[in-house]
């Protein structure tokens, strides 16, 4: 735990007039507020350190013990312990706000546990919501599973639906941090991340692949087995099948997100090897039927 | 709509300390929408949080009505294109 210089978090003097603290704290507020950089952690770490320092320098008492002390911040248990608590000032919860344990160690140290923000006791708040990113793989989210996740200290079991997309968030209602006074908890919301290691391209619901099509089997035909996501397949190849066809196979793709038992299409392309390492022989052939074509 | 998921304004304002003013304004601006059932002014539960943060720009941040109009339209539009670009992002995956 260090000492933290609150004026030069507001970016103002030490002879600075309450007016000066609340325009210099609006002014930094409004460009750092929560609200205004959503998922911005950055941001959020420079609002509170911002609102602590606002919450010492803004309210006369605070700001004594901290000029007294200041550095000196082990001693400051002497200090009056009595402080005229703030009963009104808005009442509204701040459910993406900040909560008293965004104050910092030193704060906690020098100001005890409740800030002057504490409001009339009668009123519920809302919990704070929490968010959480949770990594998966591209196979995890191919079938619906439960899993369980620890958030603050707390295990919650989680359906996760097959099909979720990279990114996408979903909230688990109840789950974030407890209502005050009896009001509602929080929400929960969890962010995926989804690696993808596979050979699959994945957009949405639909997969992509690139398979290597033998020389010989683009220009006669054939069969040839190829992966899919979830087993593998049979297909029949055309004959003259040219570089780069794309076929589609309908329903092989990846689970829709919420609607059980639909799929999106697998895209194959045929990618033609070229043999290398030639024969005499095959050469010879070759050459004839170049021949042939001239 | 479910009754249930209806909250009075009334209760709203004393719950949050606003004046029922605020309320007025805010539909007022078309950012809020307010319910009457028998002749009573209700919202909808899934826009208290909505109501939260246009209390917390107007009365934190000290932002008139005005302000928090074009600034709530304004993240809104912000985030519509990031889900563009996390969509965009996802499609260009394919391509790596």
């Amino acid at each position: 735990m260090s000492f933290i210089d609150y004026y030069k978090i507001l970016g103002v003097s030490k002879t600075a007039t309450e007016a000066d603290i609340k325009k210099a704290y609006r002014k930094l507020a409004r460009k750092y507020h929560p609200d205004l950089n959503p998922n911005d952690t950055v941001a959020e770490k420079k609002f509170k350190e911002i609102n602590e320092a606002n919450e010492v320098l803004s309210h006369p008492e605070n700001r004594k013990k901290y000029d007294q002390y200041g550095e000196h911040w082990q001693h400051a248990e002497e200090f009056e312990k009595a402080k005229q608590q703030e009963q009104s000032k808005g009442s509204y919860t701040s459910s993406d706000g900040y909560s008293e344990e965004d104050f910092s160690d030193f704060f906690e140290h020098m100001f005890g546990g409740t800030s002057s923000r504490a409001r009339g006791g009668q009123v519920k708040f809302r919990g704070q919501d929490y968010n959480a990113e949770l990594q998966l793989s591209l196979q995890d989210v191919y079938t619906t599973h439960k899993r369980t996740l620890t958030v603050n200290n707390k295990n919650i079991r989680i359906t996760i639906p097959a099909g979720v997309e990279n990114g996408q968030i979903i909230k688990i209602k109840g789950h974030g941090g407890k209502g005050v006074n009896g009001g509602p908890n929080g929400d929960l919301y969890i962010q995926f991340s989804i690696s993808n290691h596979t050979n699959f391209k994945r957009d949405k619901n639909n997969l992509y692949v690139d398979v290597d099509l033998d020389l010989y089997i683009a220009l006669l035909g054939g069969e040839i087995t190829i992966d899919t996501f979830n087993g593998k397949v049979k297909l029949n190849i055309k004959p003259e099948t040219q570089n780069r066809t794309k076929v589609k196979l309908k329903g092989k793709g990846f689970p829709k997100y919420r609607k059980e038992g639909q799929f999106g299409d697998l895209y194959v392309t045929y990618y033609i090897k070229i043999p290398t390492n030639l024969t005499t022989q095959e050469k010879e052939l070759i050459k004839a039927l170049q021949n042939i074509r001239k | 709509m479910k009754e249930q998921d209806l909250i009075s304004v009334q209760l709203l304002c004393k719950r949050y300390n606003v004046p029922n003013s605020f309320i007025e304004k805010l539909q007022e601006y078309q950012l809020i929408e307010v319910i009457v059932r028998q002749e009573d002014f209700f919202i909808h539960v899934a826009q208290i949080k909505k109501v939260e943060k246009l209390m917390r720009l107007h009365f934190d941040l000290n932002i008139n009505l005005e302000g928090v109009d074009v600034i709530y339209n304004l993240l809104k539009q912000v985030e519509d294109l990031q889900e563009e670009i996390k969509s965009l992002k996802n499609k260009l995956n394919r391509y790596e």
